[in-house]
């Protein structure tokens, strides 16, 4: 649906984008993560239309971004960062405005627009100025002014940005249903919004994909193992010492002292291949340690992602997730 | 052609939907109907050479309020979509950006002309109250609002030209009112030189807008200043498009 050769832009002399080159198969969702200033938002708007490459190929439904633009456009629904609108319009007037735009014929703009304010949940706010709106309504706006004519492509950049924790769990439910009518391609810098909507993920830093696959995927072929990280909690008086003799452990690749309070050690280790549970067992009945938790978790996409992205970025990810999703990221 | 219809519905009906096309509307009519009986009660004070027509369309009061309409008119034009970031979602639908020019260009000419038009009312109620013409002749009222048509069309091209320049509508408005200003004086400077030469005279009364309305409000239709507003257009509008262009590859 989306073949991306070669892109390269610059904005002067820093280049934003480097010879990206992916695709998107149709009723796929692809999560395009990446951190602020990665790239993004220059991707998108490259794919939509709006701005010209500086070299490489985009072909949307076939048809070339640049030489075919008005044919690729009219395939393509595009929802720009922070959703620019006409405030002084009404909902429903504004998303007839945009139907008939995208050259709808006039006698189906009524019905497609009530197709589109049935499926955004918009039908409260139909007879609202836009301006008057509150942000999550906005989105929903936005959403349903890119999905009026019915395109075959969706390009979301950054749908669920300045939304409250309920808001974004509508809009995730919203965009999991479009899938079903429509190749979806959605931004985001939050990887728990990833994670929950996307098929498949492309990670962008700095202007070039540095991974893609699914979730999992992403998991399995990240420098660490799949048992992902152990948690261990010890009743000890000298923890640095029980922190050598847990390094010393042949499963073992690399332990870190997290938080020492009352006497007791909370540990992180990371396997070395397999699953040290088994062995820490064995050795604390040996020397007669006292635990208090002894527990394996998957890695979170964030740490998956933090391996990818070098660490001056990994601080801005982690300030980025909303409180709302914390949960998510820590089982 | 049905996507410029959309458009340019959409112009006009936006400028209607915020209140500037009614400020606008209020303060035009409150000044030119000051004028309008400033120049009656001008004629109670014995015999003139002109007629309520010419007297009309050049006063200082005319002149004044027409000058200061096209920066208020263009200024929000492209301004206000790159502050707003909507010509984002503009340029991305399938719409050339030919079209968009052409709809915000028509959109403003329509309001200006909406502008004008109770205007009219004030020579059916001369005509009413006195059963006297205001003008010589018909062609005198065509004449006078054809030329204020026409250099409408050319300030209003100037204005929008300013404006998908700047994304500030203030910087637009302020382009946009020196460079009318300056197309405006240009006659004037025939006031200034005296008796430099004769050709350079000749040249700015022809492009004077005062002399030209002193011409077309007697019902004398000079072609070169037709030509010369049409041309000056099509050359605003052109390079507004580019400017417009340019803007995507800027980003």
């Amino acid at each position: 649906m989306i073949t991306v050769q070669g892109l390269t832009k610059s904005y002067g002399p820093a280049p934003a984008i480097r010879d990206l080159s992916f695709s998107v198969d149709p009723g796929e969702i692809v999560g395009f993560l990446g951190p602020n200033g990665a790239g993004k938002s220059t991707t998108m708007k490259i794919l939509s239309g709006y701005l010209p490459a500086d070299s490489g190929e985009v072909r949307i439904a076939g048809f070339d971004i640049f030489s075919e633009s008005l044919k690729a456009r009219s395939r393509v629904g595009y929802l720009p960062e922070n959703v620019p609108l006409y405030p002084e319009m009404r909902v429903g007037e504004y998303l007839g405005y945009r139907a008939s735009l995208k050259g709808v014929r006039s006698r189906r703009v009524r019905e497609k627009v009530e197709d589109a304010v049935q499926l955004c949940g918009l039908s409260q706010v139909q007879r609202q100025l836009v301006g008057t709106l509150s942000k999550g309504y906005r989105q929903r706006v936005g959403l349903a002014d890119a999905l009026v004519n019915e395109p075959d492509i969706l390009i979301l950049d950054e749908p669920t940005i300045g939304l409250d924790p309920n808001q974004i769990r509508e809009v995730r439910t919203l965009i999991k249903g479009l899938a079903a009518r429509h190749t979806i391609l959605l931004s985001s810098h939050i990887l728990s919004e990833v994670e929950a909507t996307c098929s498949r993920i492309l990670i962008i830093n700095k202007g070039s994909i540095v991974a893609t696959g699914t979730p999992d995927e992403l998991r399995q072929r990240a420098s660490v193992s799949l048992a992902g990280v152990v948690r261990l909690e010890v009743l000890t008086q000298a923890p640095s010492i029980l922190l050598e003799e847990l390094k010393a452990l042949s499963s073992v690749s690399k332990a870190t002292l997290l938080v020492e309070s009352k006497g007791w050690a909370t540990f992180e280790l990371i396997p070395d291949g397999g699953d040290p549970r088994a062995e820490i067992f064995e050795e604390s009945v040996r020397r007669g340690w006292k635990l208090r938790e002894l527990s394996a978790r998957e890695m979170s996409l964030e740490e998956i992602f933090t391996s990818y992205v070098p660490s001056s970025r990994d601080q801005s990810i982690r300030e980025n997730v909303p409180a709302g999703n914390q949960p998510r990221m820590q089982p | 052609m049905r996507i410029f219809w959309t458009l340019l519905k959409r112009e006009v009906s936006s400028a209607f939907l915020t209140p500037m096309a009614w400020i606008l509307l209020f303060f035009l009519l409150l000044l030119t109907g000051f004028n309008f009986y400033a120049g009656v009660t001008g004629l109670n004070h014995g015999p003139t050479e002109v007629t309520v027509v010419e007297s009309f369309f050049n006063t200082v009061f005319f002149w004044f309020s027409f000058l200061l309409l096209f920066p208020l008119l263009t200024m929000r034009l492209f301004s206000e979509e790159y502050r707003t970031g909507t010509i984002e979602l503009l340029m991305t639908a399938p719409v050339r950006d030919s079209q968009i020019v052409l709809a915000k260009f028509c959109g403003a000419l329509v309001l200006y002309a909406a502008l004008w038009m109770p205007t009219s009312l004030y020579f059916l109620i001369f005509w009413w109250q006195t059963h006297l013409q205001a003008a010589g002749a018909m062609g005198a009222y065509f004449g006078a609002y054809g030329l204020v048509f026409l250099m409408g069309m050319f300030y209003l091209s100037l204005g929008c030209l300013c404006s998908s320049l700047t994304r500030h509508q203030l910087s637009a408005a302020v382009m946009t009112f020196c460079l009318v200003a300056l197309f405006f004086f240009t006659g004037l400077l025939s006031f200034l030189s005296g008796q430099v030469g004769t050709f350079m005279k000749g040249l700015t009364i022809t492009f004077s807008p005062i002399d030209q309305m002193t011409q077309f409000s007697r019902g004398l239709y000079d072609t070169r200043a037709v030509v010369w507003y049409l041309l000056m257009t099509a050359l605003c509008l052109f390079l507004t498009l580019q400017s417009l262009q340019g803007r995507r590859w800027r980003g």
